[in-house]
């Protein structure tokens, strides 16, 4: 447990996003290594190593792969690339620090479930990553690891780099889709899922940066070794985005199943200012707040679920008791309000009133009821929108009503945020 | 105002690249919107005749991003987050120092034309640096009112973003639990071309 570069291990090497520099690492031999191997032995291998996606619903990577129909061509996959989960600044990183490093991951997928043309969706936003994406894909082109015939063994990959513009929304897999294909990125029903009809109709893969960023260490090193790090059902490491009230806020690579505890007090410095730990979310900005006693939670995908939150995209927010809740969900439930893509209306309107009320809140003009006003229409949003996106706006802003509920008293009993006049006062 | 030959060119070889030239969509309003700074109601018809698609599904595409952007804005845009995140870390009372020292309310351009402002909900991914805010693309962390002030400085001298500025080590670039990580500011910090940042309404 702890601290356990794999992904980053030589991110400290100067000039990592070069090629040449990569190469000495031990860059491409992963996929020189799969290139040797039958893609159904691949699919098999990275099967028995236990990887789950690190896109936020760990789901296992190697199943994914053999859910695409037999025959079926072309078939397409997609790296999400559209990391915006508020608290998550991962995929940004592994991107800029070793584009070649996804690059490669993207490569081994595609071979494994034999598309020749794959798809990198960036959001808008990224725009330096995005320069080191398409300068890694070049010279990956001009070393042959890309082309009709690759490295001479008759393998032929394209992949073309994807620009997003802006909107939140499209980290889901099917509005993802729905955008790359030119559209409004509104998300699809499932089933179909994209695995049967996805990009064009055609059986598709999406898997995010992280996880294949993975894969080069899985070929090479083998299952075994993978499955031998972390917990029996969440292998491997994760990148952690640690953000808030800490003394070191960043990324840190921990093998799963590390305590909380240790991310934050030990990597993150503990709370900042000497202050207390209030409160802290484990997954960005949708997943479900968390308290000082279930700082001993290991970092994991069903350890996190089992204290009643999830793990998600791997986002640590750490709050101290200086924060007002009722604020910090505002922020979210406003985050999600400006991002539902409109297409659902529980979604569309449930945001906008929950903010409303928010506002309210925090100007001094709710009322008590309004508590239990928000909990209603947080239940008439979750379960009843096409994707993800309008029940995740309301699990952060339930689990503070559940554990937080007096400070939306007082915030009506005082006419407006308690925290706030607290602040002004120190300063006067 | 006609499209640049350079700019079709780009587009119709992007649409030639994809297996639908729908998908070319998204790339040709960054294409013009690179070229000429924002994205007309002209522009798109005539990405519609590029591509031979109907005009209204170029439309209905731009009007979904909220980084195309229909108007003129000044020559640099800074976009400041007020997420949960970077609200832990200040960014309040740091989008208030911004607004009052550019002396013009959230979403408007200075009165010489050299800087759009605007909050943003949307996490902009560099929590670990909050507070945070996008300048031209480049991405300035740990802002402080002192940090505030050089970079005003330097858009109205006319550098480009992250030129000169050896700010503090990048928070969220770091992955050992050290002071001294070596991690400077980021490799691409400087923007070869100027592109626009997203435009957002809070």
């Amino acid at each position: 447990m702890g601290l356990k570069p794999l992904l980053t291990k030589d991110f400290h090497t100067e000039n990592l996003e070069q090629l040449a520099v990569y190469e000495r690492t031990g860059g491409y031999a992963g996929f020189k290594k799969a290139l040797e191997m039958q893609p159904d032995e691949l699919v098999e291998l990275v099967k028995k190593s236990g990887l789950r996606g690190r896109g936020g619903a760990g789901f296992p990577t190697g199943n994914k792969w053999s859910f695409l129909p037999k025959g079926v061509y072309p078939r397409y996959l997609v790296c999400n690339a559209d990391e915006s989960e508020p608290g998550c600044f991962k995929d940004r990183y592994l991107m800029e620090k070793s584009p070649h490093q996804v690059l490669e991951g993207i490569l081994i997928a595609s071979y494994a479930i034999g598309c020749n043309l794959a798809f990198i969706y960036i959001r808008g936003e990224y725009l330096p990553q995005h320069e080191a994406l398409e300068a890694a894909i070049e010279e990956a082109r001009q070393a042959g690891y890309l082309g009709k015939n690759v490295l001479g063994k008759g393998y032929e990959i394209d992949v073309i780099l994807h620009r997003g513009a802006g909107a939140y929304i499209c980290g889901e897999e099917t509005a993802l889709l729905t955008s790359l294909e030119g559209y409004r990125g509104e998300p699809r029903l499932k089933p179909p899922f994209p695995a049967i009809k996805g990009l064009y109709g055609k059986p598709t893969v999406v898997n995010n940066v992280e996880t294949v960023a993975n894969l080069p260490h899985i070929v090479i090193n083998g299952a075994d070794w993978f499955g031998a790090m972390g917990t029996p059902t969440g292998k491997g490491t994760r990148v952690w985005c640690m953000s808030g009230h800490v003394n070191r806020p960043g990324n840190y690579e921990l093998e799963n199943g590390t305590p909380i505890r240790e991310l934050i007090e030990e990597h993150g410095g503990g709370v900042w200012k000497n202050r207390k730990l209030k409160a802290f979310q484990p997954g960005g900005a949708s997943m479900m707040v968390l308290l000082p006693e279930h700082l001993d939670v290991g970092l994991d995908f069903d350890a996190i679920q089992k204290a009643g939150s999830l793990a998600g995209a791997g986002a640590m927010v750490v709050m101290d008791e200086t924060t007002c809740m009722v604020d910090a969900a505002r922020r979210y439930v406003k985050f999600f309000h400006h991002e539902s893509c409109g297409k659902c209306t529980p979604c569309r309107e449930g945001t906008f009133w929950m903010s409303n009320l928010f506002d309210r809140f925090e100007a001094g003009d709710a009322k008590a009821t309004d508590v239990d006003l928000l909990l209603d229409i947080g239940y008439s949003i979750d379960g009843r929108s096409f994707c993800p996106l309008g029940d995740a706006s309301t699990w952060f802003p339930r689990s503070v009503i559940k554990f937080f509920r007096d400070e939306f008293l007082e915030h009506v009993s005082e006419k407006g945020c308690p925290f706030k006049r607290t602040a002004q006062e120190a300063v006067a | 105002m006609a499209l640049a030959k350079g700019t079709i060119e780009e587009i119709t070889t992007r649409a030639a690249r994809y297996p639908s030239k729908q998908s070319a969509i998204i790339p040709a309003l960054w294409a013009v919107q690179h070229e000429q700074g924002y994205v007309t109601k002209d522009a798109m018809g005539e990405i519609a005749q590029i591509l031979a698609l109907p005009p209204s599904l170029i439309e209905a595409t731009a009007s979904f991003y909220s980084m195309f952007l229909t108007r003129p804005e000044g020559r640099h845009d800074v976009v400041i987050c007020v997420n949960a995140p970077c609200m832990l870390r200040g960014a309040d009372e740091m989008t208030a120092y911004l607004g009052q020292q550019l002396g013009v309310r959230d979403g408007q351009t200075t009165k010489d034309g050299a800087i759009t402002w605007h909050s943003t909900i949307e996490c902009l991914g560099a929590c670990g640096g909050a507070p945070m805010m996008q300048v031209d693309h480049h991405f300035e962390e740990n802002l402080t009112p002192e940090r505030i002030d050089a970079i005003i400085q330097r858009l109205r001298r006319g550098v480009a973003p992250g030129e000169g500025a050896a700010g503090p080590e990048h928070a969220s670039d770091r992955i050992k639990p050290s002071r001294s990580g070596g991690e400077g500011p980021s490799a691409s910090a400087t923007e070869p071309l100027r592109r626009k940042s997203p435009k957002r309404a809070n």
